[in-house]
């Protein structure tokens, strides 16, 4: 459903200057940051706890309960925010970094107020040029005009916000690789269970690591309160969220869209929004969330954008990008060039994903090439398993974190359902023996009349 | 050159002192030290690890898992080009030949004049649009061939004065300003926060 | 206080494990074996190699996790034989071989390796991978003494963490990323580690190698014994193994109370001097020769010859002209078979195994005796005292390292430089040379805070207010023990229950004291005097009056007053602090005779060479740093007819016309534990039986008589020094706690008690007078002479793989002092004392505190025991450019 609920956090776009203090401030900026410190911090905790407001990082779990995980009486608390974006399909957090730094300041500086975090991490993909800049320079700003650092807006709040480059790695996304980075190590993840950033994180202190997008959300819900945003959206997913649609479409582009009730076929047909499939072309399958989602289909266009119910259809919302192909998409080349992600951007911590997304894309590569073998796909099949045993959604893993894993959607997505694409390349007719649970890579039931 | 300069030395006393543990200072010196000579030298590595109370193995152990860090020295633009999904599926993996034709190399390499490295890139988050591609971390959406060559013509012209020579990411750097610093938070002797309790902060309604 | 027990199943069987333990651990303690690459028990978990996956079930249905990094929580279900379970570790082997070279036929790990083990135990059989594998330049060296082949490498992170969390020397690390990960060092910084031979043996696969074991045998062609090793005296246990009657390596041995598993390099490399072809092995006598000089020439002669010339001097000599330098290289049973012959049969007490290199022997069993883990035991407080661990005891350095990082043990060092341990004491201490004592005032009486020279004296005030343990050593030898000697009594005036570790180098030098090879003393630590009764019934005689140390018998065999002069594995020449008086004493000696593994300076001079069998030569036991008797293992014969230490004591004694008594090794012993007053109720059988495996300190405790059970462990006297005391004490509190003691062995401790009347007292340290030393010259800096852990020693030069790494000797000097010397750093200066002027090179450190100098002893290039007077109490120097 298309409804007409107003952007929250894209209002700004429009101007040239939206990177400004100056526009920043002439359009409500720091409105926010003055409401929530006319509250206690727990009050504005609450707040963001009634908004329901989930994670958009990817894993969309909702910021108010996470804000409540620090143990108590263990200090310092740290603030990270995690704009490392770089999943394949996934473009957002990059346009809120370059067009409004300061919302995002803003954003980092509620979230502290609220947790009592006393210094804040702001980490950008090192590849973002632009995006460090207009944050430097806003940071800059903002320190000046009293908005960060020492007794903010006269006030006994005092903190600073840290500006802080990576330098090429997807996996320091993954919120614990992105504190060993920031701790100046290798980005590989710890293991959790046992602990969670909330609780052992930065220096092994309680650490709240949260999305661009999620904190760029902060301001609305301090200047209008929980309940405005939690009247936005559906079920469990609340408010507006930005989703991405790149590949064959006739109008990709980032939408800020109502969450929870907007479907895919909207954002994908819709005239205001994709205006439907490039070229008139049939489509032929999608990714619903990021490149580690198991891919949806015709079947799916329907689904509401909202978790729940994207999780329980086998995939997920992931980063919010949604990538369209078309009938005529090569899917062993679209499934072997997802692989290769995966496989260049294992940290190498675990062996199967260190070993295993390394030999899927090289058995891919061979398919490709003209060497594939009948018995390769079932292999590519048990590699996956030993991965992610059960080849199952969620999934379960023999790895730390779900990256290795990730390499599977796209194999377990294109063999259960393009197997005669395999069986081209290769030349023969190819069995499986090798079980696969999600339900996203079952072909769907014949529709019954 | 290879260890920091005096002044860029100067720079990395100040970026240490942001973070509340020296080692978190690893990867904005390295980028530092890329910025001064192009590349990341062993030299400046050793300084680092000066720097921060390391051993160079450790700078080198960080540095090296980060694809930004070039340890041999590249061209002084480095042409990333996406051939990650959502560009394989709108004609990135086509830029990125007609570039490598256009330069004269592979992907990895460096062309004669040793002005431009190409290298086939990950997704840089401009998937909506594709195909795109960066020079020295700088964006061009939906970029086409006739563009490239235009880019490329510009490039070797010098009028390209916006696109800094690789290494230097930046060109605005964060500085706090010691009075208005509310101070590094060492991990090992922390309080409550002032701010935290039941009142607000702000009691003036006007604000 | 016991620890909490949590319940939980393992494959459906109910066990229970300390709260807090791993599941891995857990499992195994129960018979239930999980694999495993990454994990290794003395190190911080990564879960890496993802080998230990098994289906864990915490209440929310089972999910693979690494057994290694999970602990044990209530009610946990843990299934290690699941379908998943095995499929998954079946497919973590495929992924770990899939790049694994098949050299197994020509890789050292072969046989011994646990990859290979579980390809058999857990992999699918024939290989899936038809691509190609990756691939890296062959062995590489990453250090002097170690390879690395990267392709064998399964990035378990053992090495890198070992070098990074254990040793301190993170020179090795991962580089690259992902499939292209590795393990190097930075270009031009090698691996330069004492522990780096320790990677070698945690490597789980045959990726790193050892440059003195490569390609020497199949692991299967190893015999193996259990020993301890002898180069320092940590005492850390060791495998010795050899194949057809050649020592080819030793490895560690994980033992609770000592090394946990790791040596320093020196320690695992110096076997390599075992078959030096320079150890000695056959007597030598000297002869005339047609040298006019008329000082003759060492030629082979037969042992009956040798040892009848030898005899025949002492038997010539008066008893007080007779004097034995030496022993700390013997086991305890030839320490004590020498301190019989020299003070119950010679009758002399001229006999001392240290080379005023050390501390008395007074303070070394006098002094109230701590446990390394005493010193490491958690929130503990150490004071160390003038002593360079990293140098001179590394695997101890190891466990106070651990014990500061991961155990909240703080140490206050007091120094006459910075050491190794700086980077890990909460506060360093800086004195002047020869002013160890001032600074202990300063820091635990009134004494004058000036004597610290640099640190926080309020800070180490604040930190040894409570209990605290010490560790004194002797890391210069500059200037005399006096002062040392002094701190360490100051600090007991201050802190009666205070416990000290003596940390002395020379490996079995507490056992050569604990047997009576000092002077004064006699075995089971008691003095001449209070032992004097007992062991005249035992002995045939004994020395009248306490004999001179080892400085004043070099300087009574300069004067003339020696006749016969034994050295006992030393080498005063290279090895004493003064050479120059070592040289005079050499001379002056109507006889010496040297009993040795190895023709070395003082050999040389020698009218007399009996060739001793070394090292993995000879049984016996050996007593380590902390009083802990072990088991000394033979596993190779010596070299020609070289014998061990003992039989040469008991056959000089019968050539004397004495009978010592001592037939074999057990016999020895047995006459300790009954004769000698510590060491009573420690009995052979007790050494070698489980409850002896890690060696049993001395004196018997009675939580290890306990222990011990069904041994039949008789106690026919003991006494204890405080601690032990205590522990008598608590042993007869009637108490139900399972901790406790069993009543027979409470038993036999009482009765032991009872009977304690028959044997003396065993020797409290106290000092007669307190020393003051001589106040600093202005004009001149004063000398440290420090040790660098390889050095000219004699198995160090011999073992080739080791033999380079010995670092020379620099003069170092305060840049400040340098300053105002105007010598430039690098400069060539000279080094002036009333003995010599010697020729070196300066540099520059601030590791060295204004006003001193510090050389290094032992090393290739200038001496500074060309430069000390042993009978003053500190070395002065002046120097000035040349
Ligand atoms: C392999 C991997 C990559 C990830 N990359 C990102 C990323 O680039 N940006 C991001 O915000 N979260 C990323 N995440 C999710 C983070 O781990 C984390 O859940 C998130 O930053 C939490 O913020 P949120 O709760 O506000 O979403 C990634 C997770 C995984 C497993
Ligand atoms: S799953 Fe892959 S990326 Fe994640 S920790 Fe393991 S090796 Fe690293
Ligand atoms: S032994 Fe547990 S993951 Fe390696």
């Amino acid at each position: 459903m298309i409804t007409d609920a107003q952007p929250i956090i894209t209002t700004r776009f429009g101007y040239d200057d939206s990177h400004t203090l100056e526009r920043f401030l002439a359009t409500g900026g720091y409105d926010g940051l003055r409401a929530a410190l006319r509250k206690a911090p727990q009050q504005v905790a609450d707040d963001v706890k009634a908004a329901s407001l989930l994670g958009r990082g990817g894993a969309g779990f909702p910021a108010g309960v996470k804000w409540g995980f620090p143990p108590a009486n263990v200090w310092p608390r740290y603030l990270v925010v995690n704009g490392d974006e770089s999943e394949p399909g996934t473009y957002k957090d990059r346009m809120l970094m370059e067009r409004d730094p300061h919302q995002l300041i803003e954003g980092c500086l509620i979230a502290c107020y609220a947790v009592g975090l006393s210094q804040a991490f702001l980490y950008v993909r090192g590849e973002m040029a632009l995006a460090q800049e207009r944050i430097a320079n806003a940071l800059n700003e903002a320190y000046a005009a009293g908005y960060v650092g020492k007794n903010i807006l006269g006030t006994d709040y005092s903190v600073d916000i840290v500006l802080h480059w990576g330098a090429g790695a997807y996996i320091v996304g993954e919120e614990t690789g992105l504190i060993e980075s920031l701790e100046g190590n290798r980005g590989m993840p710890r293991l959790k269970p046992p602990y969670f950033p909330a609780v052992l994180g930065l220096y092994n202190k309680p650490t709240i690591v949260n999305n661009v997008e999620t904190l760029a959300n902060l301001p609305f819900i301090a200047r209008n309160g929980g309940d405005a945003f939690a009247k936005l959206g559906a079920e469990t997913s609340k408010g507006m969220r930005m989703f991405a649609v790149s590949g064959h479409v006739n109008k990709p582009g980032v939408y800020e869209v109502e969450f929870g009730v907007t479907t895919f076929r909207d954002l994908i047909e819709a005239p205001i929004y994709c205006g439907g499939v490039r070229g008139g072309k049939k489509l032929k399958a999608f990714i619903p969330g990021g490149a580690s989602a198991p891919w949806f289909y015709e079947e799916h266009l329907d689904l509401p954008l909202e978790k729940a119910t994207v999780d329980k259809a086998g995939s997920m919302l992931g980063s919010g990008a949604i990538v369209v192909m078309d009938e005529d998409t090569d899917i062993v080349r679209a499934c072997h060039r997802i692989v290769r992600f995966f496989a260049k951007e294992s940290c190498g911590k675990c062996t199967p994903c260190r070993e295993g997304t390394s030999w899927l894309e090289k058995i891919l590569q061979r398919i490709i090439d003209g060497y594939g073998r009948p018995e390769d796909v079932d292999l590519l099949l048990d590699i996956c398993d030993n991965i992610s045993p059960g080849i199952n959604w969620p999934p379960r893993q023999t790895t730390i974190c779900p990256l290795g894993p990730s390499a599977v959607s796209p194999i377990a997505s294109a063999v259960g359902r393009f197997r005669h694409e395999f069986e081209a390349y290769i030349g023969a007719p190819v069995e499986t023996t090798v079980q696969m649970n999600g339900l996203a890579y079952k072909a769907p039931e014949p529709a019954s009349a | 050159m290879a260890r920091f300069t005096a002044e860029n030395e100067e720079l990395a006393r100040e970026i240490i002192g942001r973070y509340p543990v020296l080692k978190s200072a690893t990867i904005p010196l390295c980028h530092l030290a890329q910025e001064q000579d192009g590349h990341l030298t062993e030299e400046a590595m050793e300084h680092i690890a000066e720097l921060l109370g390391l051993a160079p193995a450790e700078v080198l152990g960080t540095a090296s898992f980060y694809e930004m860090f070039k340890r041999e020295p590249v061209g002084k633009y480095v042409v990333n080009v996406c051939t990650s999904i959502s560009c394989f599926l709108n004609g990135g993996d086509e830029l990125l030949e007609h570039a490598e034709e256009r330069l004269g190399t592979k992907a990895g390499g460096t062309s004669d004049d040793g002005l431009f490295t190409i290298e086939g890139y990950e997704c840089i988050a401009a998937c909506t649009e594709a195909p795109c591609l960066q020079v020295n971390y700088r964006y061009f959406h939906k970029i086409s061939n006739d563009e490239f060559d235009r880019l490329i013509e510009d490039l070797r012209a010098g009028k390209r004065t916006d696109i800094p020579p690789h290494g230097t990411l930046a060109l605005v750097r964060q500085h706090i300003d010691a009075e208005r610093a509310a101070g590094v938070s060492p991990p090992d002797h922390g309080e409550q926060p002032v701010w935290l309790r039941d009142t607000p902060a702000l009691q003036d309604q006007s604000g | 206080m016991p620890d909490e027990e949590i319940t939980l199943t393992v494959n459906g069987r109910e066990i229970s494990a300390p709260k807090g333990q791993l599941v891995i651990a857990a499992a195994e303690q129960h018979g239930v074996f999980i694999p495993r690459f990454c994990y290794h028990p003395r190190m911080k978990s990564v879960g890496m190699c993802r080998m230990c996956i098994v289906d864990i079930d915490t209440g929310r249905g089972p999910a693979l996790l690494p057994a290694c990094m999970i602990e044990v929580a209530p009610d946990m279900k843990v299934d290690t034989e699941s379908a998943t379970t095995k499929k998954a570790q079946d497919g973590v082997l495929e992924f770990l071989l899939i790049n694994h070279p098949l050299d197994c036929p020509v890789c050292d790990k072969g046989g011994e390796c646990p990859l290979q083990d579980n390809a058999y135990a857990y992999g699918p059989g024939e290989s899936r991978f038809v691509e190609e594998k990756r691939h890296f330049e062959k062995p590489i060296p990453v250090s002097d003494v170690v390879f690395l082949d990267r392709e064998r490498c399964i990035l378990c992170d053992r090495c890198t963490r070992f070098a990074d969390e254990v040793a301190g020397d993170p020179l090795i690390h991962f580089q690259n990323r992902g499939n292209e990960t590795e393990v190097n060092t930075f270009p031009d910084h090698p691996f330069a580690s004492y522990f780096s031979g320790n990677t070698v043996q945690i490597c789980p696969v045959g990726a790193l190698t050892a440059k003195p074991f490569r390609f020497k045998a199949r692991p299967w062609d190893l015999e193996k014994v259990e020993s301890t090793c002898t180069s320092c005296s940590v005492g850390c246990r060791v495998t010795i193994e050899a194949s057809r009657n050649h020592v080819l390596r030793y490895q560690g041995v994980d033992i609770d109370p000592v090394n946990w598993g790791w040596l320093c390099d020196k320690g695992r490399f110096d076997f390599e001097a075992i078959e030096s072809d320079d150890r000695l092995s056959e007597p030598l006598v000297r002869k005339p020769s047609g040298a006019t000089d008329g000082t003759g020439e060492l030629i082979a002669a037969s042992w009956a010859e040798a040892i009848g010339a030898a005899a025949d001097a002492i038997r010539n000599a008066e008893a007080s002209a007779v004097a034995v330098l030496g022993g700390a290289r013997l086991t305890n049973e030839a320490a004590y078979a020498w301190a019989k012959l020299a003070k119950g049969v010679i009758g002399t007490d001229h006999v001392d195994a240290q080379l005023d290199d050390g501390l008395p022997g007074v303070a070394v069993v006098g002094l109230p005796q701590a446990t390394i883990d005493d010193v490491c035991a958690p929130g503990a407080t150490v004071i160390v005292v003038d002593a360079n661990l990293k140098e001179e005891l590394p695997v101890l350095f190891l466990r106070l390292r651990d014990a500061v990082i991961n155990r909240g043990v703080k140490v206050v060092e007091l120094s006459s430089m910075s050491t190794g341990l700086a980077a890990l004491a909460a506060v360093s201490l800086v004195h002047r040379p020869g002013e160890a004592h001032l600074a202990m005032r300063a820091l635990v009486g009134d004494g004058d805070a000036a004597a610290v020279l640099d640190g926080d004296l309020d800070a180490a005030k604040a930190l040894t207010g409570g209990n605290v343990v010490a560790i004194v050593g002797r890391s210069s030898v500059g200037e005399s023990a006096a002062a040392t000697v002094e701190a360490a009594a100051v600090l007991l005036d201050a802190r009666a229950d205070t416990r000290f570790l003596v940390a002395l180098r020379r490996a079995n030098v507490r056992g050569a004291v604990d047997m009576g090879l000092a002077p004064g003393l006699l075995p089971g630590r008691v003095t001449l005097d209070d032992g004097r009764q007992w062991f005249h019934e035992h002995w045939s005689t004994l020395p009248d009056e306490e004999g001179l140390d080892a400085t004043g018998i070099l300087t009574a065999a300069a004067e003339g007053r020696i006749d016969v002069l034994v050295l006992l594995g030393a080498d005063p020449a290279a090895d004493f602090r003064d050479h120059d008086l070592a040289q005079r004493a050499l001379a002056g000696a109507r006889t010496v005779v040297s009993i040795d593994t190895f023709m070395n300076r003082s050999t040389e001079k020698a009218d007399v060479v009996l060739p001793a069998a070394g090292y993995a030569e000879t049984d016996g036991t050996t007593t380590n740093v902390e009083g802990r008797v072990s088991v000394l293992e033979r596993k190779v014969t010596p070299p020609g007819t070289a014998r061990a230490d003992w039989m040469l004591a008991a056959e000089l004694a019968y050539r004397l016309g004495a009978d010592l008594g001592l037939e074999s090794v057990e016999d020895i012993w047995n006459e300790i534990e009954a004769l000698a007053p510590a060491h009573a109720g420690i009995t052979r059988e007790l050494l070698l039986s489980p409850a002896g495996a890690d060696g049993v300190l001395v004196p018997l405790r009675p939580e290890v008589a306990q222990a011990a059970e069904g041994q039949p462990v008789q106690i026919t006297g003991i006494e204890g020094t405080e601690p032990d005391n205590a522990a008598l004490a608590e042993a007869a509190e009637p108490s139900d706690d399972a901790g406790e003691p069993e009543p027979e062995a409470v038993e036999a401790v009482t009765r032991a008690e009872e009977e304690a009347d028959a044997r003396p007292d065993t020797v409290r340290f106290s000092r007669s007078d307190s020393y003051e030393s001589p106040a600093p010259d202005a004009y001149s800096l004063r000398l440290i002479a420090h040790r660098k852990l390889y050095d000219l020693g004699t198995l160090v030069q011999h073992a080739p793989s080791i033999a380079e790494l010995a670092p020379g000797s620099t003069l170092l000097v305060h840049p400040y002092d340098l300053d105002r010397l105007g010598v430039s750093d690098g400069g060539r200066v000279k080094v002036t004392s009333p003995r010599t002027t010697l020729t070196v090179e300066a540099h520059a450190s601030t590791i060295i505190p204004k006003g001193s100098a510090a050389l290094t002893v032992n090393q290739p290039g200038p001496d500074p025991a060309d430069l000390i007077d042993a009978t003053q109490p500190v070395t002065d120097v002046r120097i000035e450019t040349v």
